[in-house]
């Protein structure tokens, strides 16, 4: 399993009602409804990955994100999580509205636009950026709202969102965003892991 | 045909059974079959439901019509539903014509059949009996309930009324209420019947009226896009129009035989009495109009299933019981399959499904049983 998910899971604990927006096969579904007996549902728009889902004992919806979060009643989770899609969508913001009101808790991560290898693309080739985590071309890539780890946590501030804990992947290991080293992170981390409120 | 009738299994539910109409039945029979073998620790009973023309003969050869059972492409040994592993059972519902108590039965009062003087059931009516069925067979616990279409209006209701006798539940191409287009399509096909002169002519049945019903039933089953390509303009003979209104397309024949093959095993009163179970099936209003009410108290995990060419309980309807399910927090998941061959493709090889249908069971059955050994 991705280190992403590990540190999910470690933020998750067990015997908890979990929400997984985007489930895409399950992976962490499956490590938290087995390995942590987490009582788990997940939301998925892909109707091949919904099914293989399905076949694997996990209840997941197949259903788009930006619509369907309505039906959910306020506070049914007490952990709502959005891994690397918040940036895929529409109306980022509306989402993140929606999983705030109905997760207790709810856990966002964004892969970092602020990441030096992003910004040296455009800075010395003048193209949009291609790596690991962002692999497609501007002209077919789903993501439509990209952001910094910066941007996230000053987006939170903006909107009076809660940052209980926010953390970061740098090749791979896992490390704590702090006032301080932010600077850093927001250069050297691929990916930026919040849990909010 | 006859003797054939007189071996089917039955029960007989003798206690008085109060209707949603306010009649009460008492002794009466409720037809049934099962598939495979129940095992000991009872934990693999699967209850099918039929919709409305189908019967307690799920698989193999029915011994009745002689044809092969409606749902051989999902029941049998080795299939999705595998009757290696799983103890299938259905039974005919009320109402119905295949040995279940139906407008077809002999009123021991009047030594005549019911026929119209037969009371107006439910679908509440229906899953209250076969109830019956299940503590006669000793079940406290099913494995699953699964339908398509009325069958799937009966899981709604089975777990509604008894919450915690069903692990699983798989609703499939179906509707919490009926909508006002399937209650128009049912009341053309009563229409159908009713006007036949040989409606409630002793010693005749309006065979023209239920043919005519089972045709305009049947177009409703199929999809636009189905249908194209099945038949599209093609002639029935290879030549050219020939100018009148005999069956010239390809389309129109297939209909006529639908409804002409359909007569001969159906009774058109029960096509009368279920369609109108049908279309008073309204499980929301049942809950004051919160539909999630039906629900609160589910234990069971639920598989919710559409198909996308399904016209006549299309995915929206199906996603409302999701939506209520999800507001009540119970389990379940839903996906809609691809499929080109309309409401019907519940009944057909649609590997996508059988699949989904496969598996889910299968994890299930298997989580039941790693818990009752970590018990």
């Amino acid at each position: 399993m991705k280190k992403e998910f590990e540190v999910i899971s470690q933020i998750i604990q067990s015997n908890k009602r979990v929400l997984d927006i985007g489930c895409g096969d399950g992976t962490l579904m499956e490590y938290l409804k087995i390995k942590q007996q987490n009582d788990v549902r997940g939301l998925e728009p892909q109707k091949d990955l919904v099914q293989k889902c399905i076949s694997k004992g996990l209840s997941v919806i197949e259903g788009d994100a930006e619509k369907e979060l309505v039906q959910f009643p306020k506070k049914s989770f007490d952990y709502v999580v959005l891994s690397q899609t918040l940036q895929a969508f529409l109306n980022p913001e509306g989402v993140l509205d929606q999983l705030l009101r109905i997760g207790k808790q709810t856990i966002v991560s964004i892969p970092n636009f602020g990441y030096w290898k992003v910004r040296l693309q455009l800075l010395i080739k003048g193209t949009m950026p291609i790596t690991k985590s962002l692999p497609n071309e501007w002209y077919n890539t789903p993501n439509l709202h990209m952001c910094t780890i910066q941007d996230f946590v000053n987006f939170c501030k903006k909107k009076n969102i809660k940052i209980d804990k926010s953390m970061c992947l740098t090749n791979e290991k896992i490390s704590e965003i702090t006032n301080r080293n932010m600077s850093y992170k927001n250069i050297f981390s691929q990916l930026g892991i919040f849990l909010i409120q | 045909m006859n003797d054939e009738i007189k071996n089917i299994k039955k029960i007989i539910i003798n206690s008085s059974f109060e209707l949603d109409c306010g009649k009460t039945i008492k002794n009466f029979p409720l037809a049934y079959e099962t598939y495979g073998t129940l095992n000991k620790s009872k934990n693999n009973a699967v209850f099918a439901f039929h919709a409305l023309t189908g019967d307690q003969f799920v698989t193999n050869v029915n011994p009745i019509t002689k044809r092969e059972g409606w749902w051989t492409t999902a029941v049998g040994p080795g299939k999705a539903i595998d009757t290696n592993k799983y103890f299938v059972i259905c039974s005919n519902v009320l109402g119905g014509c295949m040995g279940s108590f139906g407008p077809r039965e002999i009123n021991p009062e009047t030594n005549k059949v019911y026929g119209t003087t037969f009371p107006v059931i439910t679908i509440r009516d229906m899953v209250r009996a076969q109830k019956y069925l299940l503590d006669h067979l000793g079940i406290k616990k099913l494995l699953a309930v699964t339908g398509g279409s009325m069958g799937g209006m009966q899981v709604l209701q089975f777990t509604s009324l008894y919450p915690d006798k069903t692990h699983s539940a798989i609703p499939i191409a179906c509707s919490a209420s009926h909508s006002a287009q399937n209650i128009a399509l049912n009341e053309l096909g009563r229409q159908a019947i009713m006007t036949d002169p040989n409606w409630k002519k002793e010693n005749s049945t309006p065979d023209k009226g239920l043919a005519i019903a089972r045709m305009a039933a049947h177009i409703t089953y199929l999809s636009k896009q189905g249908l194209q390509e099945k038949f599209g303009r093609k002639l029935q003979d290879k030549g050219s129009l020939k100018f009148g209104f005999d069956a010239d397309f390809q389309i129109e024949s297939y209909l006529r035989h639908q409804g002409a093959t359909f007569v001969d095993r159906f009774d058109a009163n029960s096509y009368l009495y279920i369609t109108r179970a049908m279309d008073y099936f309204d499980l929301e209003k049942q809950f004051n109009g919160n539909l999630s009410l039906a629900f609160k108290n589910t234990k069971s995990k639920f598989c919710v299933i559409s198909f996308s060419s399904d016209w006549l309980y299309p995915t929206i309807e199906n996603k409302e019981i999701v939506i209520a399910l999800n507001a009540c927090g119970a389990n379940v998941g839903f996906v809609e399959i691809n499929s080109d061959k309309g409401h019907d493709s519940f009944l057909l090889d649609v590997p996508e499904f059988l699949k989904t249908i496969s598996e889910f069971l299968n994890s299930t059955y298997n989580e039941i049983n790693n818990n009752e050994k970590r018990i």
